[in-house]
């Protein structure tokens, strides 16, 4: 009787980790094809970059003051369109910028196709093999406060090859975080989807940002 | 940049490092500890993507 409870317990925790992936994915797929449509609008209406930065800080006024407190309702979906929205208005100036340079649409379908690569990549390894690389979390959680340090001085200092470095940085940690947060909702360390969802929007957000930076720079285009 | 948005841009990210710290200093302090195997196993993904990224550049060279 007692293997029995552990194995209806086991199965019901199994079918509510694959109800989270599949919400997860369900509704990441919806608000990045709602982020990209918000970026084409920002593109034509030919936003400002101070515009544009108002819009970040406003995505992360939503995700930090009003998610938390509709995260468990059906509200946080409509929070989560909000943020991936802004978000993807924000880059409507980077895209601008370099789709108007020669080869640069290349260089933002090559940068897509990238980002769409080491993301559908590193969650198929995570999902197939099922191994648990939340012994991660410390060190990309540094990381991230290392690479934001390092961000606030090129602020001001405008290095470019330490823009560079700052942007290989972020690759290399939004990959490892891809690895992590996936690798948390399939060993319920997540539970919540639309948390879940916005923690995964953003590692794909910054991943293509920087690959563009990237890309860009060495296309001889930036 | 106008010096308005290097201030503002410089602001925004202090605060993200301000409320990044609790969740950091929770991972470092009570997060798991991974063994040398499992770290190796992290490295070779994310060298995969270096090699990946490399692949791109050569690309749109």
């Amino acid at each position: 009787m007692d293997n029995y409870g552990q194995v209806a317990t086991g199965r019901e925790s199994a079918l509510a980790t694959n109800k989270v992936l599949r919400n997860t994915y369900i509704l990441l797929s919806m608000s990045l094809i709602f982020s990209g449509a918000m970026a084409a609008l920002a593109m034509s209406m030919q936003v400002s970059q101070g515009m544009a930065l108002g819009s970040i800080i406003a995505a992360f006024v939503l995700v930090w003051l009003v998610l938390p407190r509709f995260e468990n309702s059906s509200m946080g979906i409509v929070v989560v369109f909000a943020f991936t929205g802004l978000m993807g208005f924000s880059i409507g100036p980077m895209l601008s910028h370099y789709l108007a340079i020669p080869n640069g649409g290349n260089t933002v379908m090559t940068a897509l196709g990238g980002t769409g690569v080491i993301f559908l990549g590193l969650s198929a390894y995570v999902l197939t093999t099922r191994k648990d690389f939340s012994f991660m979390g410390g060190f990309l959680f540094v990381g991230l406060l290392v690479i934001l340090g390092a961000a606030i001085l090129n602020i001001f200092f405008s290095v470019p090859a330490f823009s560079l470095a700052i942007s290989a940085g972020v690759i290399l940690l939004m990959s490892g975080f891809i690895l992590f947060d996936t690798s948390r909702i399939i060993h319920g360390g997540e539970t919540n989807y639309i948390r879940a969802t916005v923690g995964l929007y953003l590692n794909i957000h910054n991943l293509f940002v920087h690959l563009l930076h990237i890309l860009g720079a060495f296309s001889g285009d930036d | 940049m106008e010096t308005w948005m290097k201030v503002a841009s410089a602001l925004f990210l202090g605060i993200m490092v301000w409320r990044l710290w609790p969740a950091a200093n929770h991972w470092m302090k009570n997060g798991p500890k991974g063994s040398k195997k499992e770290w190796q196993g992290a490295a070779f993904l994310l060298l995969g993507v270096v090699g990946f990224v490399i692949l791109l550049i050569m690309m749109v060279r």
